[in-house]
């Protein structure tokens, strides 16, 4: 066990792979020399070299779409999306290609490409710097979908994804990416949990409170203060957001009979809404109070002075999970 | 297909020594009418467009470039004090935006980059204005329509799209303004500044695309995005384009002129690239020392486009103490306007981030609003609840 940030887990992760297997080939804006806007890649050209860890043009349908290309050709691309809102000049060769190649051929080709997003706000950035799009990656079949909310998810994680044959978006929450935790870098792959697998955080009786990247932290912290109101949350990080992990939630909501979804996307059909409607078809007669969603508006993201309204926080949770338990909350004496 | 070695054709080609590089190194076909001596030079092609810059104007543009130059630095010092979030310096890029933003008519439309604060400056944007986004209190810092000027754009290349599709408009229209892309070299790699080279041509639309050449795209060096002088790429979509010193005032405002009054006169698009080096960080965010060598920097520094100015206006006998002076004081106006409209702009309200999502009421965010409403007043001081929500 050693500790590291959550960046270095990942970039320890992105070395295991390089050296395991000569097919893995990094790519993206900035990550050789300066190793990445946010230091992920650091060093990795330097002991890879440039043809395995590639500067590429300033082009984000160009990476993907090489990538593609390169798939074909048996390698495995990871490649790096310097911001979430940078991710949509590469959508269409992301959900046309990446996505449909494996079906479109009938399991002919595989597109095993790795897609790092460092994703979510709260660090005071400028516009495009701080989305949530994962949900628009959900919502398209032949993608998985991952979110890493600690320094040994992100670690084996990067690595499981990576190892995937099929491929897979990694969002890394960036406002985590200098939290330190243990890793175990020996840790075989086999050995780690899956990355389609929930995990559950902390366990409790009260509520079940779902949460995934950033926000695991932050309910988790919710979790402590409401136990000392004698509230007991148990709290579930999703890890992978396509496909969901129904039979671990089915079983805490089971148990708890009540469900708290957050996320810093907006509401409109994001992931909040999926796991609502999953849970509510598959534990209707156990529930005992309406799925309650506490997410980001439905607003571009806003400027930073704005964010931390936002963004749920630990009381903006805390009060959803007061609503779940019928509680006295902000919008008692209201009805829907 | 790859090879370990950068440049012998693999995709990590663009490194260090490889022919384009050194094509684009010796520039021969670079305009230039001011040397780095600060000697004017004659260009029988390009003089006349510059002939009318009477003496006056010649230290006018000297008093921009410093102006916007001292913007740069307390910007950069607002940052550091945490006034500002994040600040993308220009300097080193001063000619280059004045040299073209001054060659505009007040009905021409400029769509820039989030670097192109000297744009900005020169069509009337108030200095606060130009740190507002910067700052964090508001995505835009102007209204488009009151400068004509679009707001910063930050997604790589987007604006030189809608600089075309304005063009368009204006075609359409018969007026004879014109609109105005300002990008970087890295975006020329980007599909959109490509697919509006295709429609500005196709359209024979009156744009001006203007790529500040500074040779770095953060870390990655010009030659990783274009293997030919980037103003070569432009004939192959059918457009026009020439190469001029960025860091010579006058060279650039000669180009631009020529090419703005040939989209006046329907002549369609130009593309100009202007020379020129980011002598600073990308953003007070970057350190340019892990990707570039101190030397560049120097011979960059020896080509100062101020200071070149200055020589120019020293061996013209124009600069006096009184000038000195004169532009000293309005950098210092300038600077101290910047600082106190910062440091007093008003802050945003709670509720100010539902306005505008759309122009019409929309019931799900209504009652997103309402519930949230509900949920500050729970606190009983709003401000008090905001401060403890969020980012934790
Ligand atoms: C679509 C997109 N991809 C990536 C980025 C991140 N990014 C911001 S500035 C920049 C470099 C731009 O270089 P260049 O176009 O040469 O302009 P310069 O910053 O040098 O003025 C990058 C990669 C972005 N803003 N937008």
């Amino acid at each position: 066990m050693t500790q590291m940030t959550f960046a270095r887990a990942i970039n320890s992760g992105l070395r295991k792979s390089l050296e395991n297997d000569p097919k893995v080939i990094l790519m993206g804006e900035d990550i050789g020399t300066l190793g990445g806007v946010f230091r992920v890649t650091d060093g990795l050209q330097k002991d890879f070299g440039k043809h395995r860890v590639v500067d590429t043009p300033l082009a984000e349908s160009g990476i993907l779409g090489t990538a593609v290309g390169l798939a074909y050709r048996g390698y495995r691309p990871v490649v790096e999306i310097q911001f979430d809102g940078f991710i949509y000049p590469a959508f269409d060769q992301i959900v046309s290609q990446v996505a449909k190649m494996h079906y479109r051929t009938q399991g002919a080709v595989k597109m095993p490409i790795t897609i790092r997003v460092p994703f979510g706000g709260g660090i005071g950035s400028p516009e495009h710097h701080s989305e949530s799009p994962e949900a628009y990656f959900t919502h398209t079949s032949g993608l998985r979908v991952i979110s890493v909310s600690n320094p040994q998810d992100a670690h084996t994680m990067i690595q499981q994804a990576i190892a995937s044959d099929d491929p897979v978006l990694y969002f890394e929450p960036k406002r985590r990416y200098h939290d330190k935790g243990e890793v175990d870098e020996t840790l075989d792959l086999s050995a780690a949990l899956s990355m389609e697998k929930a995990r559950v955080v902390t366990e409790g009786t009260d509520v079940t409170l779902v949460a995934y990247g950033p926000l695991v932290k932050t309910a988790r912290d919710a979790a402590l203060a409401a136990a000392d109101e004698g509230v007991s949350i148990e709290v579930i990080d999703l890890r992978s957001l396509a496909p969901l992990d129904f039979a671990t939630l089915e079983a805490s909501v089971r148990k708890t009979g009540r469900l708290v979804i957050t996320h810093e996307a907006s509401q409109t059909g994001g992931l909040g809404a999926e796991v609502a409607a999953g849970i509510t078809e598959r534990c209707f007669y156990h529930l005992e109070a309406a799925p309650v969603r506490v997410t980001g508006f439905d607003v571009p993201y806003p400027y930073s002075k704005l964010e931390m309204h936002h963004l749920p926080g630990l009381d903006r949770i805390l009060d959803g999970v007061d609503r779940a338990l019928g509680r006295p909350n902000s919008l008692s004496g209201l009805e829907g | 297909m790859f090879t370990d070695d950068a440049g012998k054709g693999g995709i990590a080609a663009g490194g260090p020594g490889n022919s384009a590089e050194s094509n684009r190194r010796t520039g021969g076909d670079l305009v230039q009418l001011i040397t780095p001596g600060g000697e004017r030079v004659s260009n029988p092609e390009f003089d006349s467009w510059v002939q009318d810059v009477s003496d006056e104007q010649l230290a006018s543009l000297y008093e921009d470039m410093v102006a916007i130059r001292r913007i740069d630095a307390e910007a950069t010092a607002l940052q550091r004090q945490g006034e500002l979030a994040l600040w993308p310096p220009l300097l080193g890029q001063e000619a280059s935006q004045i040299g073209s933003a001054r060659a505009l008519r007040d009905d021409d439309f400029v769509f820039p980059s989030y670097r192109d604060n000297g744009v900005a400056y020169v069509r009337g944007v108030q200095p606060a204005d130009i740190v507002k986004a910067w700052r964090g209190n508001a995505l835009a810092g102007w209204d488009p329509y009151t400068v004509n000027v679009a707001t910063q754009q930050i997604i790589i290349g987007a604006q030189s799209l809608h600089a075309t599709g304005y063009a368009m408009g204006i075609q359409n229209d018969g007026a004879d303004s014109v609109a105005v892309a300002y990008f970087g070299d890295g975006a020329t790699s980007e599909g959109d500044v490509n697919e509006a080279m295709v429609f500005a041509a196709s359209f024979q639309a009156p744009v001006v695309f203007i790529c500040q050449n500074n040779h770095w795209a953060i870390s990655e060096p010009v030659m990783l995005q274009s293997h030919i002088q980037i103003a070569d790429r432009a004939s192959g979509f059918g457009i026009p384009s020439m190469r001029v010193d960025g860091n010579d005032v006058l060279a650039v405002m000669a180009a631009t002129r020529i090419a703005v009054d040939r989209a006046r006169r329907g002549g369609g698009p130009t593309f100009i690239e202007a020379v020129t080096y980011r002598m600073g960080p990308h953003t007070t965010a970057d350190d340019p020392t892990r990707y570039r060598d101190a030397n560049e920097l120097e011979d960059w520094a020896a080509k100062d486009p101020i200071e070149r100015l200055r020589t120019l206006l020293e061996r013209k006998g124009l600069l006096t103490g009184e000038l000195e002076a004169a532009v000293a004081a309005h950098a210092d106006a300038v600077a101290k306007e910047l600082r106190a409209g910062t440091i007093n702009m008003a802050e945003p309200q709670p509720l100010d981030i539902f306005k505008h999502v759309y122009s019409t009421p929309n019931s799900t965010l209504d009652r997103q609003q309402d519930h949230y409403t509900r949920y500050l007043a729970s606190f009983g001081d709003p401000a008090e609840a905001a401060s403890e929500e969020g980012a934790r």
